[in-house]
């Protein structure tokens, strides 16, 4: 057995990860909620994000600073991707949409294996080493910083969303789209907005992964298959659901690697994952059938 | 005639390989009701759908006070004040009342949104007492109201109901039928799409009948209930 403050620190650890996870899910989330598809290029935009910072870091540019330029510049990139690749390419039906997604997340991770070779990157920054002191447990600085980045973003996202017009306009096309159209609302562009915010959501948490992670070009995937788990855990479309669905998975993970071992650690993840389809298949906070 | 508020010559539309509509004409003038009637599936929703841009006119023109929106995207047409209440409602069950008509003035803009509020409530009173309810909570009627008040709310020059009765019990489908002829003689042109053919005919300055994607019958409202022809046409026979 393990004393109370390792448990207490593995659940702390937990939740910084977790942070990380809620911010990829609630990217994958909210895209699924508002058009209604798996975004397949979801991985490889978080890839390409995390080089986009790399190089700014090459650049003598910290990711923490590069978070401001970055995050804009995913947005602008998500809305034109979505308004003039995917949109018009996909004709309206949902298959294509999936199918030009596929083919969009080939195309980054080819350009960004061409650009970069398959090599493992990471990099020192000045705080790399640097943690909080609580007494019982240090936490990790970048991780400390990256929790509090995402809680941030997590709450400007939730202003967004249940107190703005735009935010109003996206629940409405999340709900009914032909609802939304009749009323005036531009759904196209709200496809592209949401498109956009999805990887604004991504570079951010790319730039807070950076410090304290690795990089190469299949690198995203890895997150992406958690952010599912989330996703499904916390209802599909649900971004309360995947804020805490993320949390939660990140502490089951550090719990069952304290308990199984680290390098088993994403098992508790998957026994979580697959308990859930059998038990409650439209997740903790999906829609009641 | 004077200048019509809507104009249609020619329409065509359709899903796919299917042509649902082959040549409609069909013209509003303004503070007329028209009714289009015809059994299901003749495509009385697709018209309505093609009208607000929401799938592809393949054919022909639509004029709304004599500018063409066909080919429009949707934004524009309610811009322009063509609005469709759609079948089935389409409110939003997660938002209150108060949030769905305000959804309602999205083109509009904040300050006329407080005035259209106000103008909405007066007509629908029962909709200011459940304006904190959650939408998806209300009754059937309530909500028919609600998709209604939601239409007023963008400042309509030409309301298209998609069978608003629909659903509704008789007592109800009175209520509705008065609440149309009460928006009617306030000024508001209407374009009725309905089932209950007698009570729409009742109302209804001209009529169509729509069928095998062409309008088989068209007249004043009065003369087409006494038409012999109706029964025949509405019927397919
Ligand atoms: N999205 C769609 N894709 C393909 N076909 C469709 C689609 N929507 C409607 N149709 C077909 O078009 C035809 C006309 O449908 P529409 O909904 O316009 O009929 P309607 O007159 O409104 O019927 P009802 O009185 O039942 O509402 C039907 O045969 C229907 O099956
Ligand atoms: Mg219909």
């Amino acid at each position: 057995m393990f004393s109370p403050e390792i448990v207490t620190a593995a659940v702390l650890n937990g939740l910084l990860t977790g942070a990380v996870y809620a911010l990829v899910s609630v990217a994958l989330t909210l895209v699924y909620g508002v058009l209604h598809i798996i975004n397949f290029a979801h991985g490889a935009t978080l890839t390409a994000a995390m080089f986009a910072a790399y190089v700014a870091w090459q650049a003598g540019i910290d990711p923490l600073v590069a978070v401001i330029g970055l995050a804009p510049l995913f947005f602008v990139l998500g809305y034109a991707v979505q308004r003039w690749i995917i949109g018009p390419a996909s004709h309206g039906e949902d298959r294509n949409i999936l199918l030009v997604t596929l083919g969009l997340s080939i195309v980054i991770e080819n350009v960004l294996l061409a650009t970069f070779r398959s090599d493992t990157r990471s990099i020192d920054v000045p705080y790399g080493f640097s943690s909080v002191d609580l007494g019982f447990v240090f936490l990790p600085m970048p991780r400390v910083i990256a929790f509090g980045i995402t809680c941030v973003v997590a709450l400007l996202l939730w202003i967004l969303l249940a107190r703005t017009d735009a935010g109003k306009a996206i629940r409405a096309v999340a709900k009914d789209k032909l609802g939304a159209a009749l009323v005036g609302i531009d759904v196209p562009h709200v496809y592209a907005v949401t498109f956009g915010l999805g990887a604004a959501c991504l570079a951010v948490a790319a730039c807070v992964l950076l410090p304290s992670y690795f990089v190469n070009p299949r690198v995203g995937n890895a997150y992406v298959l958690v952010a599912f788990t989330v996703v499904v855990l916390g209802g599909m479309g649900s971004v309360p659901g995947a804020v805490i669905g993320g949390l939660f998975i990140g502490i089951v993970e550090s719990l069952s690697g304290l308990y199984f071992g680290e390098s088993l650690g994403q098992l508790g993840i998957f026994l979580i994952f697959i308990l859930v389809l059998l038990v409650r298949p439209t997740g903790l906070f999906g829609a009641r059938a | 005639m004077a200048e019509p508020l809507l104009s249609i010559r020619g329409l065509v539309a359709g899903y796919g390989g299917t042509e649902v509509l082959r040549g409609l004409d069909l013209d509003v003038a303004p503070g007329e009701i028209v009714a289009v009637l015809g059994s299901n599936g003749v495509g009385k929703t697709t018209l309505n759908k093609a009208l607000s841009g929401v799938i592809p006119v393949r054919g022909g023109e639509i004029r709304l006070e004599g500018k063409r929106i066909d080919g429009s995207p949707s934004k524009d047409i309610v811009e322009a004040g063509l609005i469709h209440v759609p079948e089935g409602r389409r409110i939003f069950p997660d938002m209150t009342v108060l949030e769905n008509l305000e959804l309602g003035s999205y083109r509009r803009g904040r300050p006329r949104r407080a005035q259209n509020l106000e103008r909405v409530f007066a007509t629908f009173p029962r909709l200011l007492e459940r304006r904190t309810q959650r939408a998806g909570t209300l009754s059937g009627g309530e909500q028919q109201m609600l998709a209604i008040g939601r239409g007023m709310m963008a400042e309509p020059r030409l309301l298209i109901l998609d069978e608003p009765s629909l659903g509704l019990s008789p007592l109800l489908v009175e209520e509705m039928f008065a609440l149309v002829q009460r928006l009617n003689a306030e000024g508001l042109a209407i374009l009725l799409v309905e089932q209950n053919v007698m009570q729409s005919l009742a109302l209804a300055n001209r009529a169509h009948v729509l069928e095998n994607g062409r309008f088989v019958l068209s007249g004043r409202g009065a003369d087409l209930a006494a038409d012999p022809e109706l029964e025949k046409a509405y019927l397919g026979l």
